[in-house]
């Protein structure tokens, strides 16, 4: 791994190639969750973008970026892992520093009140705090869209603050409600749609995360930022039927562009 | 030739049915899998069979019992896999060969009834007309893309005449190993992990739909409890990934696209959809091989499926079922209840 203070790699030497079958392997850049290892991923997703739109990548399926690690998945009738492993040992270093115009910063309104959390209390009280106090904490933070995954457009947010760090619930809920801001280790997410999952349930959003009749189908990509306010049922109510008619100005919650 | 639009009624959807394609790509990243069919090769020769595009919609169908009646027109169907199907109409109930285009009338019910090998059979429907959603028309209800077909479902699908078509030699799933490379955390695992994957047989387990299969077989044990949870990263599929209880699970085309289970392996793009179609109960083994063999694998699959599809052979006729020529070429049965045939 590069030293933290170093965040640029080199494709060749500062990371590690891992098999992940015939269609697919997986570039590690660290082994753990954090806003330098995912700038580095976040980097060479973009390195990888750029030389495939140059269209010498033939083969390239798609990229998968992760908190540590990036996957590159390709077709082997026409390309191999060779190949592609030698086209990328031509990319210089990606420097993790650089901006990156795509990335937006969000403000998602949460109802933390009733039944709209319904784990509020016990959290707060595993925490030893009131949940006063966890609202506000949730609340201080902005967060890093990490990545997407168990759901379509399931966004993993860090960092937590330490103070709200607990594991997950020891029974997973069978079902978890769209909308549920949760938390989990240093980690807080909202469920795009219902599910099962086992993480503490703080609140409801009702900005939808995902619409597969969207251009672009998730609401976040990783890299974005993102930090919550509060509403009160009344407004939650309102904003829910505005999204179900598809009234919502998504626009409206997202403040700018931000520098990764 | 003249086109015209006929239409389907779904009388019942059986254990499971749902229009798949190729699938979509490009959205791994925010959580979307592929999608599509679990054994893109019968999809393809199904597709060949009604004169479609190779990768066009077809209905994917899970242990019998879809019932599907043409209201409307005529359509051209086939199927890939080896099911019990026949049609019902004045003429009576004629049993239907798989592996070869029948045209079905506006009145008459199509069955797939037992089936006879796996869990699986491909529907493929000349003309079938589905909307796309992200760039497939492949069902993933999980993100609000399509659901899958039920009881009165309206499907429309447009007829050309021309000649129906047969698959001469049936591509038969034998029991050869399935093969996997070493997964991206096969050192999660015990050293010998990966040798008892492949030492002894796996069977598989009820526990199996769109998403993956649970396996069970010898425990693959985790180096240490440290060791039995990783950072997510992606999945694709084919991973087998291990939970603590120390069976595997090899994920599909509807599985999530990250996942936080150590991977010992996955299984390689050639065997993932004869794996994907074994059923409950029977067994199955792996066998270790390297990236360059499983590329070459591949390659050498798509090889024998281009050589399958070029074989296929127009039938004489107009394209309607001439149910005396069929009796007489061997292509169908006498009506149900008379005697059984075997494919």
């Amino acid at each position: 791994m590069a030293a933290e203070s170093d965040v640029s790699f080199d494709v060749s030497e500062r990371m590690r190639v891992v098999d992940a079958g015939d269609q697919a392997f997986t570039l590690v850049l660290g082994e753990r969750i954090a806003p330098e290892v995912v700038a580095t991923v976040t980097a060479l997703d973009r390195q990888i973008a750029a030389l495939q739109q140059t269209g010498s990548l033939p083969g390239l399926i798609e990229t998968v970026p992760t908190f540590c690690s990036l996957t590159v998945i390709y077709d082997p009738l026409q390309t191999s892992r060779r190949q592609l492993l030698a086209e990328l040992a031509q990319l210089p270093p990606a420097d993790a520093r650089v901006s990156s115009p795509s990335s937006r910063r969000w403000r998602l309104p949460v109802c933390y009140e009733g039944d709209c959390g319904p784990d509020l209390e016990g959290t707060a009280a595993a925490l030893g705090m009131s949940a006063e106090a966890l609202i506000v904490q949730h609340q201080q933070t902005e967060y890093r869209v990490y990545m997407l995954g168990f759901l379509p457009g399931f966004p993993f947010m860090g960092d937590l603050p330490p103070a709200l760090q607990l594991p997950r619930r020891s029974e997973p809920r069978l079902r978890v409600p769209p909308g549920s801001v949760a938390i989990a280790g240093a980690l807080t997410a909202i469920y795009p749609s219902e599910s099962p999952g086992g993480w503490h349930l703080l609140g409801q959003c009702a900005v939808p995360l995902f619409d597969p009749a969207w251009p672009q189908p998730s609401l976040l990509q990783a890299g974005d930022r993102v930090s919550f306010s509060t509403v009160n049922t009344a407004e939650h109510t309102r904003l829910l039927h505005a999204a179900k008619a598809r009234a919502l100005d998504l626009a409206a919650f997202s403040d700018a562009e931000v520098a990764s | 030739m003249s086109e015209t639009v006929s239409e389907i009624e779904v009388r019942s959807a059986g254990a499971y049915a749902s229009i798949q394609d190729g699938g979509r790509r490009g959205l791994r990243r925010v959580g979307v899998p592929w999608s599509g069919v679990l054994d893109p090769a019968w999809m393809k020769i199904a597709n060949a069979l009604v004169g479609n595009q190779a990768t066009a919609p077809v209905i994917e169908h899970f242990d019998g019992g879809l019932v599907l009646k043409v209201t409307q027109g005529r359509v051209r169907m086939a199927f890939a896999g080896q099911a019990n199907v026949d049609v019902s109409g004045e003429q009576g109930v004629q049993r239907v060969v798989c592996w070869r285009s029948v045209c079905v009338n506006a009145g008459e019910t199509l069955r797939i009834r037992a089936l006879r090998a796996g869990r699986l059979v491909v529907v493929g429907v000349g003309g079938l007309q589905v909307a796309q959603t992200l760039g497939s028309a492949s069902t993933y209800a999980r993100a609000g893309i399509g659901k899958p077909l039920a009881v009165g479902d309206r499907l429309s699908a447009r007829f050309t005449e021309a000649s129906d078509f047969l698959l001469p030699e049936p591509p038969i799933d034998n029991d050869e190993a399935i093969r996997v490379v070493a997964g991206p955390q096969a050192g999660n695992f015990v050293d010998d992990a990966l040798a008892q994957l492949c030492a002894a047989p796996f069977a598989v387990t009820d526990q199996a739909d769109r998403m993956g299969i649970r396996l069970q077989g010898p425990l693959l044990r985790h180096r240490s409890d440290a060791h039995k949870d990783i950072i997510s990263d992606a999945t694709v599929p084919g991973s087998m990934q291990v939970p603590g209880s120390g069976q595997p699970i090899v994920l599909l085309a509807d599985a999530q696209t990250a996942g936080g289970y150590p991977k010992i392996a996955t299984v390689i793009s050639a065997d993932l959809g004869r794996l994907a179609k074994r059923r409950a109960g029977e067994t199955l083994r792996f066998q270790l091989v390297d990236v360059a063999a499983a590329e070459q694998a591949a390659r050498t699959h798509a090889q024998r499926l281009a050589q399958l599809i070029a074989s296929i052979r127009r039938l004489p006729g107009d394209g309607s079922v001439d149910v005396e020529a069929l009796y007489n070429s061997g292509l169908i049965s006498a009506p149900i209840g008379a005697f059984e045939i075997e494919e």
